[in-house]
């Protein structure tokens, strides 16, 4: 393989890791606060992206606008969606949630086909991202060097918000101890709210890259990333953003140089992140960062 | 200050605590006696909103709180301490008690993510607030360090610091000598005595040290299976025959 080659890959796989790791870090933070597999979260990045799009197309804003928009309505989606779905079942067993989180995920899915139509849409042009950069014989489009970027600040923001305010605090209270965070006082619906609306925010903003980077949607397409993210989630170790992080670029990574180096392997692209599953929990059941817990019996 | 009108706590047919009356007045410490299973975790529960008793009324400084939520109830001035230690077992000492102390500490999101001045002034409060409380109780140097490394003893006394930062009026203490050594149980009555008279507070405290809960309390109210068998002072109590019944069982 030429150099080139790999640079090239190299780059794709930053981003693809990038993107992964932004959605993977709603999954996390949802179960370290609930304890619940959000498995309508990659619908709700599906939203993000159709918001976007149907704000540039339809609405005719500029992008930045139709930007910020789908990142606030997405948010506001996933607090609504924690308070119809999740809420009224806090105290029931944790299989009721999960099964009402798969019945929330095919019920966007199915709702978005009624509403945006099965038919693939394509992503409108933005100038600004959508040009072919050149390094030598390298060239990305200009989106891929956005989103690590993008995602690099997200996260900045996120710790900051978690580690250093009294919002994140009260979080870090409520993940460890939900009835000990009430009796000091802490609104937990209002920490729980917080923590959809800012997971949400940030797989808008997955949905809406990733529509840039493969410029096309459909009500479907954010089940394979939803279920790999989750995925990354857990390898990274659960409940824990940064291994969200490192779980996402790690996934993301080995996907394209695997089918970078071995090219007949390219049809098994989407098994290959359930085999790295696999394989951590074999040998490491609390993921690369996760702190194994010692259950009292 | 406190006053629970008959309440009850049924889980299916099962009768936790029955007709529960207790008065406390203000300033006073009051005790919560009886055996295991006696419910009496469970009143506690009803008074801070953990639980909504399925009969009765709670009544905090004459308002009525019955089935009000547990962090309104604590914004009230209500709080309390755990059987088994609850402590926030990820955050350092200090962190524990900023938690806590956020409840008197009124700014929003977008102020406290943004940094704004106000907000900053206020952390700063916060901060001397809670180092104050840890220095009264002599876990100021252990500051930093994580709230799980502490001895035991210590952590006890970190899980009632906490209570103390939401500022309340009435501070419920669970068994807040369990597990310790009669040294170290005689310490804590003094401890609880120091901190009604310093912080202005009522105490109610669930506790099995007899040593303790006689040493330390004016009146007792005496549990057994939800039922109010006895109460009174503690002379009154440590004669009453069905006390005596209900702890060491009758010939």
């Amino acid at each position: 393989m030429e150099l080139s080659t790999f640079f090239q890959q190299l780059a794709n796989a930053l981003s693809l890791g990038s993107l992964y790791a932004l959605i993977a870090i709603g999954y996390t933070m949802v179960y370290g606060i609930l304890r619940l597999i959000n498995f309508a979260h990659g619908d709700v990045f599906m939203l993000g992206a159709y918001f976007a799009f149907y704000a540039i197309s339809a609405l005719a804003m500029p992008w930045w606008i139709a930007f910020v928009v789908a990142l606030g309505l997405t948010a506001l989606f996933g607090i609504g969606l924690e308070r119809a779905a999740y809420r009224p079942l806090r105290d029931s067993p944790k299989i009721s949630v999960m099964i009402s989180a798969i019945g929330a995920s095919f019920l966007i899915q199915n709702l978005g086909v009624v509403i945006f139509g099965g038919r693939p849409k394509s992503f409108p042009s933005i100038a600004l991202f959508d040009t072919v950069v050149h390094f030598g014989p390298v060239s990305v489009l200009s989106v891929s060097l956005f989103i690590p970027v993008v995602t690099f600040l997200s996260l900045a923001g996120l710790l900051w918000i978690v580690n250093k305010t009294k919002t994140g605090l009260a979080m870090r209270a409520v993940s460890t101890d939900l009835d000990a965070a009430r009796l000091m006082a802490i609104d937990v619906n209002k920490i729980v709210s917080i923590t959809f609306g800012i997971g949400s925010l940030l797989a808008a903003l997955g949905g809406i890259m990733w529509t840039m980077r493969y410029p096309q949607l459909n009500p479907l397409m954010g089940v394979m990333p939803g279920l790999k993210c989750f995925i990354a989630a857990v390898i990274g170790g659960i409940g824990n953003i940064g291994g969200a992080v490192l779980g996402g670029f790690l996934l993301g990574m080995m996907e394209i140089l695997i089918v970078a180096f071995l090219p007949e392997l390219t049809g098994y692209r989407d098994a290959f992140a359930f085999v790295m599953l696999i394989i951590v929990l074999l040998v490491k059941p609390a993921g690369l960062l996760g702190k194994a817990q010692a259950v009292k019996v | 200050m406190l006053r629970t009108d008959s309440v009850s706590m049924r889980f299916g047919g099962l009768t936790a605590v029955a007709d529960l009356n207790i008065a406390i007045e203000k300033n006073e410490i009051i005790g919560l006696i009886g055996p295991n299973g006696a419910g009496k975790t469970t009143a506690f529960n009803m008074i801070t909103g953990v639980y909504t008793p399925t009969e009765g009324k709670v009544f905090f400084k004459s308002h009525d709180v019955t089935g009000m939520k547990a962090h309104r109830i604590t914004h009230k001035g209500i709080a309390r301490t755990f059987q088994n230690i609850r402590l926030f077992k990820d955050m350092n000492v200090l962190e524990n008690v900023l938690v806590a102390c956020h409840l008197r500490m009124d700014v929003g999101v977008f102020a406290s993510t943004l940094h704004l001045p106000g907000y900053l002034k206020k952390e700063r409060e916060s901060k001397d607030f809670a180092m104050s409380l840890l220095e009264s109780v002599g876990l100021a140097d252990e500051a930093a360090e994580s709230a799980i490394s502490l001895p035991y003893g210590k952590q006890r006394r970190l899980e009632i610091v906490r209570a103390l930062a939401t500022k309340p009026e009435l501070l419920l203490l669970d068994e807040p000598a369990a597990g310790m050594n009669p040294q170290e149980s005689l310490e804590l009555m003094d401890f609880i005595v120091r901190i009604r008279d310093q912080y202005d507070l009522t105490i109610l405290l669930i506790e099995h040290h007899m040593q303790v809960v006689m040493g330390v309390c004016k009146r007792m109210y005496v549990l057994d299976y939800g039922v109010t068998i006895a109460h009174g002072t503690p002379d009154e109590i440590q004669k009453d025959p069905k006390v005596i019944e209900a702890y060491l069982g009758v010939e």
